[in-house]
């Protein structure tokens, strides 16, 4: 693993500009395969970049050395890249399976976000459903619904998909090409919008 | 299975070294926390292998995220080394979170202006 480090030496250009100072982040969230990297990709400035965490599933509170044989790790990967936004502003999509306890695993993640980008496979709607249901009764936090456009995938009406997904009327369902840039960019405005018409970012804090 | 033989030492060393540890810095570090090195700075004489590169890799500013996948190591063990080089003055956390709060109306609008204009 150290091998690692010596192997990737961070470009200067990889820096942020010495102007930021803030950064907020956006949780791209869908099931397997369905592009949530590839989005990451399209809009980041840097390759997009993976670290993973650990967990054995008896860890939390209890000696690791003791029960060896009774313990098994899960591996979650997280994807994620960065914009910079304006001179002191960067913004940074972190990109994870959909289900909330997979973000639990990483300390912090969930805590703070602008919001998350679903990411809708129409041929496994059904996929969609945990990911939802735990954005919806477990947080507070907005989320746009993003159907990436898999050409073999059946096309449904926007409006038959919030009926199939049962959404409130005023959240966003953006179609999308996540290999273009443009209409990646698209969702991510279509995100902000939809938070800043939040309660909670309506007071400007001090 | 592939990850559990790159990773095989890190459930432990990570819980190992995150287990009763009560940094008051711990608790405002998330993965976008902003960090840069301390200038001119030299790591501290007992500084680790792991926190040089970690203070080589801070020497401009990068998320607590970009330092984990660089250094190849969990998000939380790098915030433990990071907590630690922070406490001992080698290291700034250049973008402050408190615990729960969320990004201000104003630099939300900020955010969209530039996603506008990307
Ligand atoms: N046609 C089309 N293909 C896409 C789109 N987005 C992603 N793909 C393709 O779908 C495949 C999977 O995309 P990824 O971005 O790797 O998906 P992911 O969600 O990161 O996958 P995991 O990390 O394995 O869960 C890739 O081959 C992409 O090129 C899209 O909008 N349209
Ligand atoms: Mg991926």
């Amino acid at each position: 693993m150290d091998s690692v480090t010596s192997e990737q030496p961070v470009r200067s250009s990889q820096h942020l500009a010495p102007t930021v100072a803030r950064s907020v982040k956006v949780l791209v969230v869908g099931a397997f395969g369905v592009g949530k990297t590839t989005l990451i990709g399209s809009v980041s400035e840097i390759e997009p970049l993976r670290t993973e965490e650990v967990i054995t599933t008896a860890s939390v509170g209890v000696d690791p050395v003791a029960g060896h044989g009774e313990k098994t790790t899960t591996t979650v990967a997280m994807d994620f890249g960065r914009v910079t936004v304006s001179p002191e502003v960067a913004l940074y999509l972190f990109g994870t399976p959909g289900q909330r306890r997979f973000w639990d695993l990483w300390a912090g993640l969930a805590d703070g976000a602008v919001g998350a980008v679903v990411m809708i496979d129409t041929r496994h709607l059904e996929d969609s459903f945990e990911v939802l249901d735990q954005l919806e009764l477990r947080t507070t936090m907005p989320f746009a619904v993003v159907v990436n456009e898999f050409p073999d995938a059946p096309q449904y009406p926007v409006e038959r998909l919030r009926a199939a997904l049962d959404l409130l009327p005023s959240t966003p369902i953006v179609k999308c090409d996540a290999r273009d840039r443009t209409s990646a960019v698209r969702v991510l405005v279509a995100l902000v919008e939809h938070a800043l018409t939040f309660p909670v970012f309506q007071k400007v804090l001090a | 299975m592939r990850d559990d033989e790159e990773y095989r030492d890190h459930p432990v060393r990570s819980y190992v070294l995150t287990s009763g540890r009560a940094h008051p810095t711990r608790n405002t570090l998330r993965p976008e926390t902003l960090l840069v090195a301390v200038d001119g700075r030299p790591a501290p004489a007992t500084a680790s292998g792991q926190q040089r590169e970690l203070l080589r890799l801070c020497r401009g500013t990068l998320a607590l995220a970009e330092v984990a996948a660089y250094l190849g190591l969990p998000v939380s063990l790098v915030a433990v080394l990071v907590s630690d080089l922070v406490d001992t003055g080698h290291l700034t956390i250049r973008s402050n979170h408190q615990a729960h709060a969320l990004p201000s109306r104003d630099v939300l609008e900020k955010v969209l202006d530039g996603l506008r204009n990307l």
